[in-house]
């Protein structure tokens, strides 16, 4: 192995997954919506909902078919750049991997087809179970993959045999507090991710003056929902905060900017670090606050950087701000949804333009915060792929050479670039274009063809759907 | 425990092969179909299944890591490059699906897509399965042979193989599913395709001969491996009189048990090794452990409820497929 391919595996792993996670976060809460809409439709029978789970729908399938292609990847990117990480993990992550796509994957793949295609082909409760498992799915594979990645943050229940690591104990590796910090905390980022989209999508819609009827059900759905979850999210944030304090002191040193040791020790707002002078720059800090977040103590001892041999300190620089980043989007989708459904449910929403464009414009909020909260969990790991026990530098493919690091990452860049500037595009059309119906005027004539879509909704139901043609 | 994993590895690699082999093949296939309409109907007799067959390439792949870890941590990086490749072809090929409905203008680029990422991905599973049974080089199990040690003669055969026995049984799926014209244009196809599949059939026996590949010596060892190839010849016949009867059912079973036969030639040729002649089964084995937290879950319960989507799946979308009924 030389040097080189260890960088070019570590810049490949990391843009194929930040490419991947863009998807599961939006269809994850997506597929959950759309269950929700399809209840209330059977339920009340409204065709205000139905009409809205066929625009969602059409923005699923695409999202989620680059979710799966992304995915696939990633499965098989384990061995081919990570290959003593592969045999030495591979009698616990290769399980866990395997309960994920026999649960999770497979439920999602069958049940899809028929969630895009089926519904004239099996009766309605059928139609929404096939949701329901779509939906459950998802959740699923967020919880493998979390209980895995959670195992390379804090290994535990494992002995070190012949150069792998052997199970011991199963319940410790998938029943322990980080698992169960970490995955609530990705499925409420997954869940604001849908709601924001679903909101920020009403309020274009107001802001254009179209689909009234529409968009009010997503904006007053979508900020809701946003409403409730961000308190939860925000708490639980901290909880995932309280397992790196416990576990992984180096990395919540570099979330904090702490260079040296402090009792009580006080808290870095912003800063520019300097890890050349071990030193922070332009640093605005409250004394005493860190001592309290970090131990719920005003006279805790908080452990510095510089208390680490050098090689096992993590970058300081990109955990900080990723961190710092996310936090600051959590707070204002907090801001923007409390306000929104506040004046929402006093019916001064729709004039309130300044803050429907506000709403509109955050839509990529979530995802910011969750790449730059996998950014801050996954560089402030480092130098370690499994914490402590296996570094990134030695988890490599001894055979890999730079050459053909350098033609698969620049191959994957293309191709990712290509197809995403695709995907967004037809994304946006399907968007623009808009849910047909009630508020909004028909677009297209529904093909005569289609039966039974015409037994089922009436002709204005698919018109607009059509219209991004 | 070891054996049920072997077994189920193996389930799961057969499976794959046949149910994204139709779908790749009329991938393939596709390319050659001039027409709107008739692109579109074959389009949409893999779509509403395109999505889980591809799962059984992940399954295969996440067993291999879980029950066998050092075969996975050593193939994945001897077969680097058809690895990457064969997913780039599977991101181009599987997007289309989805894009192609979307598209106006751009839809031609989706057609192309989709046509060269199935040909990728098929011929690089024909070329990685050709690179294992020629042999490649390890040693202390590191792979040692080069970026290119796959690529050989050989495995480019295999490749090419790939790709015709794949539309082969693209074409019998499409005969199956469709009517009129994409119908009528497949059939014709068949008999040329099974030729093909033959000819390279008999050009790899030819080879095997020639080079005497290690894997030769195991086939006079032990005669009643020709049982295999005896059912592929059975099955053979039994295609070329069901093609030549104008039947549209049976051709399709014919060639997966023609794959499954081929298949078994290829696994019980190898057997007991995973990594032809370098590593054995029980040397690749995970601990007992690992195992055994797979059987009792994964393995015993969750796989039976796999086949069962697939098989819920497949009867929901049986039978002819409806143009008209159905969503784009
Ligand atoms: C929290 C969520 C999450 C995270 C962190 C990951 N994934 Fe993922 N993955 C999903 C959530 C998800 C999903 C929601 O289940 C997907 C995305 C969209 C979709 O269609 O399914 C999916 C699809 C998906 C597929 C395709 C499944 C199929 O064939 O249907 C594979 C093989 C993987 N993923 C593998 C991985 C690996 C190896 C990851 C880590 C390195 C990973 N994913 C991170
Ligand atoms: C006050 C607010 C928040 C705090 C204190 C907080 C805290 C944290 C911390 C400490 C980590 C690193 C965990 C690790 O190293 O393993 C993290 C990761 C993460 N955060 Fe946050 N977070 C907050 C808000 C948010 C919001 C609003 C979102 C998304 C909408 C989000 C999404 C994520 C994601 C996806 C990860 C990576 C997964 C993980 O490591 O669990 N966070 N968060
Ligand atoms: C989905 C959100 C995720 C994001 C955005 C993410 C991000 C990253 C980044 C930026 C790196 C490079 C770090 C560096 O080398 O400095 C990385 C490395 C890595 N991550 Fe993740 N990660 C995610 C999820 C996961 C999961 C779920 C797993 C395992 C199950 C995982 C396993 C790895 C491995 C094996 C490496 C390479 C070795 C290493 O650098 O330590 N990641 N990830």
């Amino acid at each position: 192995m030389d040097p080189t391919a260890l960088l070019l595996s570590r810049l490949q792993f990391a843009f194929t997954i930040s490419f991947h996670i863009i998807f599961p976060a939006f269809t994850i809460g997506l597929a959950a919506w759309l269950t929700v809409l399809e209840a209330m439709h059977q339920h009340t029978g409204k065709p205000v909902y139905r009409i809205l789970f066929e625009f969602w729908l059409k923005i699923f399938g695409v999202a989620f078919g680059m979710g799966v292609v992304s995915g696939v990847v990633m499965a098989f990117q384990f061995g081919t750049n990570w290959s003593v990480l592969s045999r030495m993990s591979g009698p616990i992550q290769g399980p866990l991997l395997s309960y994920e796509t026999f649960t999770a994957f497979m439920l999602e793949a069958g049940f899809f087809g028929i969630l895009i295609f089926g519904r004239p082909r099996v009766p309605p409760w059928f139609y929404l179970f096939s949701t329901a498992m779509v939906a459950l799915g998802t959740t699923l594979s967020a919880f493998w993959i979390m209980v895995n990645n959670s195992w390379m943050q804090v290994p535990t229940g494992y002995v070190l045999q012949n150069g792998q690591f052997v199970p011991s104990d199963w319940v410790q590796i998938i029943f322990n507090r980080v698992v169960w910090v970490r995955f609530p905390h990705m499925l409420l980022a997954s869940y604001l991710t849908g709601a924001f989209c679903v909101a920020a999508t009403g309020a274009w819609y107001l802001l254009r003056r179209a689909y009234r009827a529409e968009a009010h059900v997503m904006l007053r759905m979508g900020l809701a929902l946003a409403a409730v979850l961000l308190p939860v999210q925000l708490l639980i944030g901290h909880l995932v905060g309280d397992y790196v304090h416990d576990y992984q002191p180096a990395k919540f040193a570099a979330i904090e900017a702490r260079w040296h040791d402090e009792q009580p020790a006080s808290e870095v707002l912003i800063a520019i670090p300097d890890p050349s002078t071990e030193s922070n720059r332009y640093a605005l800090s409250i004394p005493v606050l860190g001592s309290v977040i970090g131990s719920m103590s005003l006279t805790s001892k908080e452990v510095g950087l510089t208390s680490f041999a050098p090689q096992d300190r993590p970058p300081v620089v990109i955990p900080f701000f990723a961190f710092r980043i996310m936090v600051g989007c959590g707070l204002v989708m907090l801001g923007l949804a409390w306000l929104g459904t506040w004046l929402g449910l006093k019916h001064r929403l729709d004039r309130n333009r300044l803050l429907l464009w506000g709403i509109f414009l955050s839509f990529p909020l979530p995802w910011i915060a969750i790449l730059t909260g996998w950014y801050t969990a996954e560089v402030g790991r480092q130098p370690w792929t499994i914490y402590g026990v296996l570094r990134t530098a030695d988890a490599v493919t001894p055979s890999l050479t730079a050459a053909a690091a350098t033609v698969s990452l620049i191959l994957f860049v293309a191709v990712y670039a290509f197809i995403f500037s695709f995907g967004t595009y037809y994304i946006y059309r399907l968007l623009r274009a808009g849910p047909a119906g009630l508020g909004g005027k028909p677009l297209h004539v529904p093909v005569p063809n289609r039966p039974m879509s015409l037994a089922d909704g009436g002709p204005a139901l698919h018109g607009s759907l059509e219209a991004g043609e | 425990m070891v054996m049920f994993w072997v077994a189920l590895l193996a389930i799961s690699i057969l499976i794959y092969l046949l149910l994204d082999g139709f779908d790749l093949g009329v991938g393939m296939l596709f390319g050659l179909a001039d027409g709107e309409a008739r692109r579109a109907e074959m389009l949409r007799t893999i779509a509403p299944v395109w999505d889980g067959n591809e799962t059984w390439l992940v399954v295969t792949g996440v067993i291999m890591w879980g029950a066998f870890p050092l075969v996975y941590s050593m193939l994945m990086p001897a077969l680097y490059i058809p690895v990457v490749v064969m997913l780039l072809g599977l991101i181009l090929r599987g997007v289309a699906f989805e894009f192609r409905g979307k598209a106006s203008r751009s839809r031609r680029v989706w057609d192309v897509s989709f046509t060269m990422g199935s040909f990728a991905a098929s011929f690089m599973q024909g070329a990685m399965v050709g690179a294992l049974v020629e042999g490649l080089q390890f040693s202390n199990g590191e792979y040692t042979g080069g970026t290119f040690g796959w690529l050989t003669g050989f495995s480019v055969l295999c490749g090419i193989g790939l790709c015709f026995g794949y539309a082969l049984l693209g074409a019998c799926w499409l005969v199956r599913k469709c009517e009129g014209p994409v119908r009528e244009a497949t059939r014709r196809q068949i008999p040329l395709l099974a030729v093909a599949v033959l000819a390279f059939l008999v050009v790899v026996f030819a080879h095997a001969l020639v080079e005497h590949l290690p894997i030769l010596r195991r086939w006079t060892e032990r005669p009643y491996l020709f049982a295999f190839p005896l059912i592929g010849a059975g099955a053979a016949a039994m295609l070329a009189t069901s093609i030549l009867r104008g039947d549209d059912y049976w051709p399709f079973h014919m060639v997966a048990l023609i794959f499954a036969s081929a298949f078994g030639t290829l696994a019980l040729s190898f057997w007991p090794y995973m990594i032809p002649f370098v590593v054995t089964i029980d040397e690749a084995a995970a601990p007992r452990a690992s195992l055994a937290f797979m059987f009792w879950g994964a393995g015993l319960f969750v796989f039976p409820l796999m086949l069962l989507y697939v098989a819920v799946g497949y009867r929901v979308f049986r039978g002819k497929t409806d143009m008209a009924a159905d969503y784009d």
